[in-house]
């Protein structure tokens, strides 16, 4: 059977930066992903990433992840595309798929890092062709170039509503409306900021009602809420769209969490429920750790920081770093994930994040 | 619709295509594009339709997780085509119900 | 709807007042300045790291919001193309005797040319003027982002923040 030190689940930021972390410190490393192609959903974001310059801040999101595919070729680590991973068996053997075959790694240590998928939701005429995921259509302008529709409407105004909205402008389609169930706009200002001078206009305490179409997505019907979230009859507006994207939120893609038996909390504000995990990100089944969006929906920035702090943690357990010097390292990323963690978006994160690692260390149990 | 020019991406510089032919109908897709995006770039949203009661469906998640774009692709039905790049003489169906091996409907 | 950033993606008056990267009466009165509207204290620097002149203060932690100091700005305009949050605006009152320019970041196709004449819009997205390019720069270091300088009638400075983009019918 082929092995490996440390077998990483998933080639997106928090995965990448993991197994660059490792390889530097001289692991083996085997980086699995199901797609074709490395790099998860960094390719897509072609904005200019927030924080500071050791976050890459201003850098474009696709040109951080070219930076991190280059890093993990030039430190030889082995990246085994178009492999899903299907169960991790007894004494961390990796099944996967590859080439319509099954196949086994052995591995010493595993680092989920699986990512997140999209919530969907529930409105009459929700299934009708047109409508889709913001992250899907993100996808598609971005990365296939593909324009899904030109007269879109985008639910919700969290920052992936937000700037999938623009960016869908940048690809050449009108966002005629941006609908928002909450009184107020979930993301960053400023990228709300962007769509309004762009003219895009917003109903916040809106809904979407129904969606109709003879086969496909032709109008939406949007109605206003009251303060308990109730409709309020004789306020529908009726849009004329080809497209209804829908950004409301991810959930944590934790199947292989669940298979290997890790504990799990419930956190709406992490996206659901989330594998427990410590300081080192290491989950309650030891040798198991997570890095990314499974830990905890948050945003690529982070997941690269949680990847690198796995990735420390794996390393220091094979003892390719003395404690000493691995804990300087870690601090290094606490500080920087914690800058990430501040101000208004960011300390209900830290609060959560905090919870979670207090329960994997043997704190307070919940339910 | 394909996105030609970008303000960010730029041009788009890709030029190898391969033949795909979709319910019959022969169209052009990027290499290595997946078929969901060969489809939409020619204005195809619909790629299956429901056991039950046969509303359509199309593209939702993008990857691979919701399994609503399946159709069948040559010959195999439940094909993920968010995730499955096109080949030069994939031969692609509209999906009905569950599908059948080797044959469409 | 209410007012303000949270409600509408649009700064109110009343959070443009009270924050530290915007500029007094009497500096927009000199000549060019940085016009910094980042009213979220979201994690973010580079702003501060753009310029040269030391003449924007993030510090630590990184959500503080970007402080202007107007003595040292030049009006040299980096810290607009270097904004993510695309929220930095180069104002310049006096231009001429009746009009001021404006430069904002503008990443749509199609993108003006020099000498164009361009509809400006408001926060927004409504018509406010006419206006005419008279700069257009994109050089490597902005990566895509391009920088428009607009000449409008001196009563809109305050108003205007970006041009009208073209839509798809």
């Amino acid at each position: 059977m082929k092995n490996t030190q440390v077998a990483i689940i998933g080639a997106g930021p928090a995965g990448l930066a993991a197994a660059i972390e490792i390889a530097s410190a001289g692991g083996k490393v085997t980086l699995f992903d199901e797609n074709q192609k490395p790099g998860g959903q960094l390719f897509k974001q072609i904005h200019k990433f927030f924080g500071s310059r050791e976050h890459k801040a201003g850098t474009r999101g696709f040109r951080i992840a070219e930076k991190l595919l280059q890093d993990t070729e030039e430190l030889g680590v082995e990246v085994l595309l178009d492999s899903p991973v299907y169960n991790v068996f007894d004494n961390f053997t990796v099944g996967y798929i590859n080439s319509n075959k099954e196949q086994a790694l052995q591995a010493e240590k595993i680092i989920l890092a699986t990512g997140a998928s999209e919530n969907a939701l529930a409105f009459p005429g929700g299934t009708l062709p047109g409508v889709m995921g913001a992250g899907a259509a993100q996808t598609m302008i971005n990365v296939n170039r593909v324009l899904p529709g030109k007269e879109i409407i985008m639910i919700g105004s969290g920052n992936v509503g937000l700037i999938v909205s623009y960016q869908l402008m940048q690809a050449g389609a009108d966002v005629v409306a941006l609908v928002e169930a909450a009184s107020g706009i979930g993301g960053y200002g400023v990228h709300a900021g962007k769509i309004r001078r762009a003219g895009v206009p917003l109903y916040t305490s809106h809904t979407v009602k129904d969606v109709v179409g003879e086969n496909c997505v032709e109008e939406a019907v949007i109605v206003e809420l009251d303060e308990n979230w109730q409709q309020i009859e004789g306020t529908e507006k009726h849009i004329k769209a080809d497209t209804i994207c829908v950004s409301v939120g991810l959930n944590p893609l934790t199947e292989l969490a669940r298979l290997v038996g890790c504990d799990f909390t419930f956190i709406p504000a992490l996206g659901g429920h989330v594998p427990e995990h410590d300081k080192n990100m290491e989950t309650t089944v030891k040798g198991f750790y997570v890095a990314g969006d499974i830990s905890g929906v948050e945003e690529a920035s982070s997941a690269m920081e949680e990847g690198r702090l796995a990735g420390i943690a794996c390393a220091e357990s094979l003892g390719l770093y003395d404690n000493q010097k691995a804990s300087e390292l870690k601090q290094e990323v606490w500080t920087r994930l914690d800058t990430l963690r501040k101000g208004p978006f960011g300390q209900k994160r830290k609060d959560e994040k905090d919870k979670l690692i207090k329960l994997a260390e043997g704190g307070e149990q919940i339910g | 619709m394909r996105v030609k020019s970008h303000p960010i991406l730029g041009e788009d510089y890709r030029s190898e295509f391969v033949d795909i032919t979709v319910d019959g109908k022969k169209i052009k897709a990027m290499a290595g594009e997946p078929i969901a995006a060969a489809l939409l770039a020619a204005g195809i949203k619909i790629f299956r339709n429901t056991p039950k009661t046969g509303q359509p469906r199309g593209i939702f998640c993008g990857i691979g997780r919701c399994t609503d774009c399946v159709m069948t692709v040559n010959g195999v039905p439940n094909v993920r085509t968010c995730v499955t790049p096109v080949e030069e003489g994939m031969v692609v169906e509209t999906q009905i119900g569950h599908g059948r091996w080797g044959e469409n409907k | 709807m209410g007012s303000g950033i949270k409600k509408t993606g649009v700064p109110s008056r009343e959070e443009l007042k009270n924050i530290p990267g915007v500029p007094s009466e009497a500096r927009l009165e000199e000549g060019p300045v940085a016009f910094i509207e980042c009213v979220q204290e979201i994690p973010c620097n580079p702003c501060e790291e753009a310029c040269r002149f030391d003449a924007i203060e993030v510090g630590k932690p990184i959500t503080n919001l970007p402080k202007l100091n107007e003595e040292k700005c030049t009006g040299c305009g980096m810290c607009v193309a270097a904004c993510p949050g695309l929220a930095i605006f180069k104002l310049h009152k006096n231009y001429t005797a009746k009009t001021s320019i404006v430069e904002f970041p503008f990443e749509y196709h199609p993108c003006p040319q020099k000498d164009d004449n361009v509809r400006c819009v408001n926060r927004e997205g409504q018509f406010v003027v006419e206006g005419k390019v008279i700069q257009v720069k994109s050089p490597k270091k902005f990566d895509a982002t391009v920088l428009l300088t607009v000449e409008i009638p001196r009563e809109y400075l305050l108003e205007v923040r970006s041009i009208e983009r073209k839509r798809c019918k």
